[in-house]
């Protein structure tokens, strides 16, 4: 990695430190939530539907309930019954989510009953024995035929399968379009892929007679877990704890297993015993209800003769599958960075939800954001190729330059700081961009395909609610807090508590490296912990790239918070005023007379036990809590139209070059750089890691990866020989370079960055395969772009 | 069902249990014997979450039987430490290069290039791209276990 700015000194943050969390995975004992076995645990196995679309007549389970070990047959009329309707992300009061499928079953795939059984086998095999009676009826696949008004109704009660419908415009489009010399059109295709974890959804429940508590363990990454639990079941939240220190098998913003979760939960208390659910593999990719957005763009940009882009038409549809959840407002995040990292002085939105007869979709890594991205950038290479000016150029005409901080953009988002020239220019030199399109050429010479691709994109980060009010005006949630606790005990060690739990994120390392840095603490000797529900403060969870941001944010206020404490304890002993005292690891002397110092453990020996020697009337021991709002959050959207969404935003830039055989149309990544800033990186190795994990997702996204169903609503894609994650084979080395333009709004400058690498590399591998393209006069702006279709291309059986 | 009983030798520890004859090996390792560091992540043989060492050879738990394993000795990831609980360089290696996020792959990347590196002390990048090319990970991309498997051959070697 090349690194060519100097950092800010710090003490801890911003160097190489080892990541607390690895210890237990490299030895086997990491607490994944599958290792939790509970004595006389009962285990669900799923019947699931095999019709697109069918009435449930009727449910019976005789035989089922008759094999040795199976315990309950749970249909989703029963759950009907006993439950409230899951929460829905729009203000949908017809369409009721229920965990399983109630009266109608709607997607192929979709669960019709719970079997529990003493183990997964039996109820596997029990799941054979139960005979649902099913009547087919008509059902809908594609988004747009799901549009016309002949198309069966997924919700027949809802009356349409538009979920949503909404437009905006921001700033005068129509006139920038008329005075724009030039303009074009194309449509854009982003296919339903996911994040697709190695470990599927797991969670366990057990219900507490004695204590009348439900203990939850689970493999979850998501907002206001046991609320959404507890809304569920008429439980009250404290009778809910869900144990946050099960580690996550990989999540990405997928794993929201709120339906599995109310199943077990509602189980456990009827049947008086543990009950686990762990999908395997088909019942996850296909019922689990954990796809990604499945999106058409329809782009149009005006722009004029010297490649500057003046205003932008998006209008994007997007197929949510069969239940709302939260997939509208995947839609919504966008709008936080609707521009790109561009100077474009208007835009409208237009933003259109469909239901349709698929698996629902779930939050996937950038909310939305990956996908527009896709489309503006790919928008912006056609500019240049129409233009005949060079795609680097295009873009550096355009973007929004480092003295122009703070940026607000036509739909009221304010950047926060970049720079987006000097990261450009830094990869294409370290990258040697004209050594690339040489390489390119020479390939080409040899009668082979070969491209340079190139993105230049935006992370929104530090994730907000600003998309709830904004597509839900009943929702007026205007905070999206996080908390941290701070213990120091009577012996010296610094105990750190979180509400969430990670998914290889590094919350733990984040915790004990902020707080050991304002502190000036060895953060080897911090614990961060993943505290229960019942024990942690308000936290909504590692979404939205927010975690270094609001979880170091909230850390750094409570670490604040301790050192002003210490700072008073030792004020008041030396009878002098707190700014003639100095600050230093944790001890504290007095300003030009050294030798008067207290240390560390004095001090807090005095918090613990000695009162007498405390200033008058404050509180003894020594621990504090910081509750952290979201920076430039607290409002809902303006009248106007404008809102705020996310605070901070990471800049990214990806040049791959990569050839095509022209006989099999199979694409070969010879080349990936990337240049990245997200402020200042508070675990170079946590940044790294994560940019590159995000690349090879991107890879995946833009060659490989779709959730594909047949002409008559199949799911095809229910396993890993059917649905393609990319190996070491065909995710190539990756060089990075970085730079670091610290945040105004943080506490050291840091920006997010969990969706980096994700949110530039489909973008980056469409652009290098359509420059690949180029020469034969062709193009292709659907993802992914698989082998077939691009070696259909070449053949001339599409255009 | 019937039911047999299995003994094999996990890590250099003889262990015994009961199961049907249709229990897959990572079942009857993680469920019966309580060695929970082996993980699944499909049980159909793509995704190598599942690998541990049979008898010197890397296979896939998920695709055996038990009962296949009744008397062979097997070794997982609770096996890679040194016998005072000291980091195999390996581990250390995976450690120093952040070689994973969630974890949850690492038990089959670490079999994988263990296995790798016994056979093979100084692989080049494109043989530690081959070892692990059957085991998927969705954190890394990668490029970091490939490092962490250089540095743990490097280290092996300056010490031999
Ligand atoms: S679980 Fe065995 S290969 Fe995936
Ligand atoms: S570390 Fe998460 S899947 Fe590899």
């Amino acid at each position: 990695m090349t690194d060519t700015t100097a950092a800010k000194e710090y003490r801890y943050i911003t160097k190489k430190r080892r990541v607390t969390e690895d210890r237990r995975f490299i030895t086997g004992r990491g607490n994944f939530a599958a290792d939790y076995n509970l004595p006389g645990m009962l285990h669900v196995a799923m019947v699931t539907s095999p019709y697109a679309c069918a009435e449930i007549k009727g449910i019976n389970a005789e035989a089922a309930l008759a094999l040795p070990g199976v315990r309950y047959v749970l249909t989703g009329a029963e759950l009907f019954e006993n439950i409230n309707p899951l929460l829905s992300g729009l203000d949908l009061p017809n369409i009721k989510r229920i965990p399983l499928a109630h009266e109608r079953a709607r997607y192929a795939g979709e669960w019709v009953a719970a079997v529990v059984a003493e183990s997964r086998h039996i109820a596997e095999d029990a799941v054979e024995l139960v005979e649902v009676d099913y009547n087919p009826i008509d059902f809908v696949i594609d988004p747009e035929e799901a549009m016309q008004p002949e198309a069966p109704l997924v919700h027949p009660q809802h009356g349409s399968n538009i979920l949503c419908d909404k437009s905006w415009v921001w700033g005068d489009v129509d006139g920038d379009f008329d005075a724009a010399p030039h303009s074009l059109a194309f449509r854009a295709r982003w296919s339903r892929c996911s994040t697709i974890p190695i470990e599927t959804f797991v969670v366990t429940a057990k219900w507490d007679e004695g204590k009348e508590l439900l203990d939850v363990w689970a493999s979850i990454q998501m907002p206001k877990y046991p609320e959404q639990i507890a809304r569920a079941l008429s439980l009250p939240v404290n009778a809910i704890n869900v144990h946050f220190d099960v580690d996550v098998g990989g999540s990405y913003g997928l794993k929201r297993g709120i339906r599995q979760t109310v199943i077990v939960s509602y189980l456990t208390r009827k049947l008086r015993a543990p009950v686990r659910f762990n999908e395997d593999r088909l019942e996850n990719m296909s019922g689990g209800e954990m796809h990604g957005p499945d999106r058409i763009f329809d782009m149009e940009v005006a722009f004029d003769d010297e490649g500057i882009m003046h205003s932008l038409k998006i209008k994007a549809t997007d197929d949510a599958g069969c239940y709302p959840g939260r997939a509208p407002l995947q839609l919504g995040k966008p709008v936080s960075a609707i521009v790109g990292p561009y100077r474009i002085k208007s835009a409208s939105y237009n933003a259109i939800s469909v239901t349709t007869n698929k698996t629902s979709q779930e939050a996937v890594r950038g909310f939305g954001q990956a996908p527009t991205n896709f489309a503006i950038e790919a928008m912006v290479d056609k500019v240049a190729r129409k233009l005949g000016m060079d795609r680097d150029e295009v873009r550096r005409r355009n973007m929004i330059r480092a003295d122009e901080f703070p940026y607000r953009i036509p739909s009221g988002s304010e950047y926060d700081s970049g720079d987006y020239h000097t990261v450009l220019d830094k990869l294409q030199t370290s990258a040697g961009w004209q050594e690339l399109l040489t390489k390119r050429d020479a390939i080409r010479a040899e009668g082979k395909l070969a491209g340079v691709g190139i993105s230049t994109c935006l992370e929104p980060s530090g994730g907000n609610s600003s998309f709830e009010p904004f597509f839900n005006p009943k929702n007026d949630t205007t905070t999206w807090m996080e908390s941290c606790l701070i213990k120091v005990d009577m012996l010296g060690s610094i105990t750190a508590l979180m509400g969430t739990s990670t998914s290889g994120q590094g919350h733990e390392s984040l915790l004990s490296v902020v707080i050991g840095e304002i502190l000036e603490r060895d953060p080897d000797t911090i614990r961060g912990v993943h505290a229960e529900s019942l024990g942690a403060l308000p936290s909504n969870s590692p979404v939205g790239s927010r975690m270094a941001i609001m979880l170091g944010g909230a850390a750094a206020g409570a670490a604040e918070k301790i050192k002003k404490q210490l700072l008073e304890i030792a004020a008041h002993n030396f009878q002098l005023p707190v700014d003639r005292l100095i600050y230093d690891g944790g001890d504290i002397s007095v300003e030009g007379d050294p030798d008067k110092v207290m240390n560390w453990h004095l001090l807090i020996d005095i918090a613990h036990r000695q009162y007498h020697k405390m200033p008058l009337g404050s509180e003894p021991g020594l621990q504090a809590q910081h509750t952290w709002e979201v920076p430039t959050g607290g409002a809902l959207p303006a009248e106007d139209g404008t809102v705020q969404m996310y605070p901070c935003y990471a800049f990214e830039a990806h040049i791959p070059l990569i050839a095509i055989d022209p006989d099999t149309g199979q694409v070969e990544i010879l080349d990936y750089h990337m240049g990245h800033d997200c402020g200042t990186v508070l675990n170079p190795d946590i940044v790294r890691g994560m940019s590159l994990g995000g690349i090879a997702h991107g890879i995946g996204a833009a060659l490989y990866e779709k959730f594909e169903y047949d002409e008559g609503g199949q799911h095809l894609s229910g396993s890993f020989m059917d649905y393609l994650l990319p190996s070491s084979h065909e995710i190539p080395h990756v060089e990075m370079v970085k730079h670091y333009t610290p945040s105004p709004l943080t506490t050291f400058g840091q920006k997010g960055s969990g969706e980096s690498g994700y949110l530039g590399a489909p973008a980056a591998i469409a652009s290098a395969v359509n420059d690949a393209l180029a020469p034969l006069g062709k193009s292709i702006d659907t993802l992914p772009m698989r082998v077939r279709d691009i070696e259909a291309l070449l053949n001339g059986q599409t255009e | 069902m019937s039911e047999h009983k299995i003994t094999l030798t996990v890590n250099g520890r003889e262990m015994s249990g009961h199961a049907e004859a249709r229990l897959t090996l990572v079942d009857f390792l993680r469920d019966v014997l309580g060695q929970t560091g082996t993980h699944i992540g499909c049980e159909h043989g793509v995704c190598g979450a599942c690998s541990v060492v049979m008898d010197g050879k890397p296979v896939r738990s998920c695709l055996m039987f038990a009962v296949m394993a009744d008397g062979h000795e097997i070794t997982t990831v609770e096996g890679l430490e040194g016998p005072n609980g000291e980091l195999s360089p390996l581990q250390d290696a995976f450690w120093e290069n952040h070689a994973m996020q969630c974890g949850y792959c690492t038990p089959g990347m670490l079999i994988a290039t263990h296995t790798l590196l016994q056979e093979n002390p100084d692989p080049d990048e494109a043989e530690i791209r081959e070892a692990i090319g059957g085991n998927l990970c969705r954190c890394t991309g990668y490029q970091q276990i490939v490092e962490a498997v250089q540095m743990a051959a490097k280290k092996v070697q300056e010490a031999s």
